[in-house]
């Protein structure tokens, strides 16, 4: 039994970090047709940017809770500029080119932004552990957990939550359904694509960047952290349906408990069995376990 | 097939570059030697994705191949004993023909992102195999004996380089041929239209897979040569996605414009990445990035476009610019 809630806490956590940074990444390739590489380095730049802001609010002696606050400015500021630079920069240009060109530029993209990294932050590692210590932690059947860890469940709730609200209950998420089923009708009626691009592409950065600050305080920050983070969020996402957001949920779920299960039995296997699901998904369904085969929802 | 080969210009200039390679290697310093002997095994694997890359197809797994050729040549060494540099690629090429026959069934039913993404999942799931597994050393890896060539043992590696040379050469050649054949130019015309070319009578499917295992036996012949030369196999520097990434940039960088590109692009990148790895250690993929974007946006034919408009401008008789 106590084993069975350890896997089952470690498979919901891990699946909701997961969920959190993949999120980001359906949402650019729903709207965009972008299978954006660079979203690693986002989720890198959150985690180090919130890494720093807490280390630096600790040695001003601010209480440790303002790293909740920080966290969540730092996911929008890195969103807001490192989105930007991207789109306006380079992906802008790049609308209508092959799909493999855009993976490949995106690629270019993460290379530079891991020197930039290390060029901003040096190479040490950074550990901010405050905020893990404010909320403390407790005992669920006999297995301890500190809320911390719980509350990610609580964010990547929120998040689903904001995805499904935005896109289906407000104009801005009626104009993005309307770009994703028929770009040129769009801008035939008016509708700002470019913006719309933007809008997604900023929103989609930010997610990454909060999975890495959220993530920040319970890792030791250096660099090549977002390499493993791009290849599992692709997982996440091919399993789910590249495009989906339901699917970016069973996704994670599936990786996250599968991945727990693992560690837990067998931890030989963790690596190969996530990616031997996705390879076996990817070979009976291309368009992955919860996307319809033509139209692509969100 | 001899006789195309006799014929072809490129198989000449490709000869007179391995033989000016050959002399240089022996008057150049050792580290020159060894660079250029690395970029060349690289170029190996990238040949295999130019194969694929005409078509339009890229693979992010191709890791895969190197892995299976770098592993299989050090699984000969530590339980069979085989020092022989060519016995080692038989079993570098054999094991990676076979697994690349198997999976090439699957493969060719994708193209675009999806070919990319299920090669990159096949070849995470070899990573994470060999990263955790104990009797294979995990990420520690484990060393390889030097090589003998031909049951010969050499002090120092000059043979070695040759050999290497030779082998690229050879490869090149058959590579040439089989573009040069019905089959390979085939090639192009997969990407220009898939639907005619299934019209024209010939399997798409079929193309692809023949395509993709001679890319498999190329990426593996690649990782065999380079765990004899460096001694040392390990999943992080030779099975990661970071490497088949690797290898895709200097395709893009290349040029897909002749069997010799592969070749140069890696050894240009082998260079660039040993300078900049002694000067500016944390910089180096900052650079790597921008060439890419900047070969992206402003030179898609890679380096060799630029060589073949010099080379146009030169002769100006229309096979030139072949």
């Amino acid at each position: 039994m106590q084993e069975f809630i350890t896997i089952l806490l470690d498979g919901l956590t891990y699946a909701s970090y997961l969920f959190i940074v993949s999120v980001g990444l359906t949402i650019v390739f729903g709207v965009m047709k972008i299978l954006n590489v660079a979203h690693g380095a986002f989720y890198t730049w959150g985690a180090y940017s919130a890494a720093w802001a807490i280390t630096a609010a600790s040695e001003m002696e601010l209480p440790d809770w303002v790293g909740f606050p920080i966290i969540i400015i730092a996911a929008i500021l890195i969103g807001l500029i490192i989105g930007t630079i991207v789109e306006r920069g380079v992906l802008q240009f790049m609308h209508g080119q092959d799909e493999v060109l855009i993976v490949l530029a995106t690629f270019g993209m993460f290379l530079m932004s891991e020197s930039i990294i290390k060029l901003v932050f040096g190479v040490d590692p950074y550990f901010a552990y405050q905020p893990t210590t404010v909320l403390g932690g407790t005992s669920i059947i006999g297995v301890y957990r500190d809320f911390y860890s719980l509350s990610l469940l609580l964010v990547a709730g929120i998040v689903a939550f904001v995805c499904w609200w935005s896109l289906n209950r407000t104009k801005w998420g009626k104009l993005i359904s309307t770009v994703i089923f028929d770009r040129e009708a769009s801008l035939a009626m008016g509708i700002n694509v470019n913006m719309v691009y933007l809008v997604v592409f900023i929103i989609g950065t930010a997610f990454g960047a909060l999975g890495g600050a959220y993530l920040a305080p319970t890792l030791s920050v250096a660099p090549g952290l977002g390499i493993e983070v791009i290849v599992l969020s692709f997982a996440v996402v091919v399993i789910g349906g590249m495009g989906s957001i339901p699917g970016a949920v069973i996704g994670a779920l599936m990786v996250g408990i599968i991945r727990a299960i693992a560690v837990h039995k067998l931890p030989e296997i963790e690596l190969f069995v996530i990616f031997g699901v996705m390879a076996i998904v990817l070979i009976i369904r291309p368009e992955g376990l919860f996307a319809p085969a033509k139209a692509r929802t969100i | 097939m001899i006789d195309i080969l006799k014929e072809s210009r490129t198989v000449r200039w490709v000869g007179l570059a391995a033989i000016i390679l050959i002399i240089i290697g022996a008057l150049v310093p050792t580290w020159v030697m060894n660079n250029v002997m690395f970029g060349m095994a690289r170029g190996l694997a990238v040949l295999g994705l130019m194969v694929l890359w005409r078509t339009g197809l890229i693979s992010f797994g191709h890791a895969l191949y190197f892995g299976i050729g770098a592993y299989a040549v050090a699984l000969a060494d530590f339980g069979l004993g085989v020092s022989d540099l060519f016995l080692r690629l038989l079993f570098a090429i054999g094991a990676s023909v076979v697994v690349g026959f198997l999976l090439g069934f699957i493969l060719r039913r994708y193209r675009s992102i999806f070919f990319a993404m299920l090669s990159l999942a096949f070849s995470m799931v070899l990573y994470g195999i060999l990263a955790k597994m104990e009797s294979l050393g995990s990420t520690d890896g484990f060393s390889v004996t030097p090589p003998t060539i031909l049951g010969m043992e050499f002090e120092d590696k000059y043979a070695l380089f040759v050999a290497i040379i030779v082998i690229c050469f050879v490869s090149a050649c058959l590579v040439q041929f089989y573009l040069k054949s019905a089959l390979g130019y085939l090639t192009t015309a997969i990407r220009d239209n898939e639907i005619r070319v299934e019209y024209l009578g010939y399997s798409v499917r079929r193309a692809i897979h023949i395509k993709y295992v001679i890319s498999a036996a190329l990426a593996g012949a690649a990782g065999g040569i380079l765990a004899s030369s460096l001694g040392q196999v390990d999943p992080d520097s030779m099975v990661n996605w970071t490497v088949s990434g690797e290898l895709v940039f200097v395709t893009i960088m290349a040029g897909a414009g002749s069997v010799a590109a592969p070749f140069l692009g890696g050894v240009v990148f082998q260079f660039l990445q040993t300078f900049s790895l002694q000067y500016f250690p944390d910089y180096w993929q900052f650079f790597e990035g921008l060439t890419l974007l900047l070969i992206i946006f402003f030179l898609p034919g890679g380096i060799w476009s630029l060589i073949q408009k010099l080379w146009v401008r030169e002769d100006k008789s229309p096979e030139a610019a072949e």
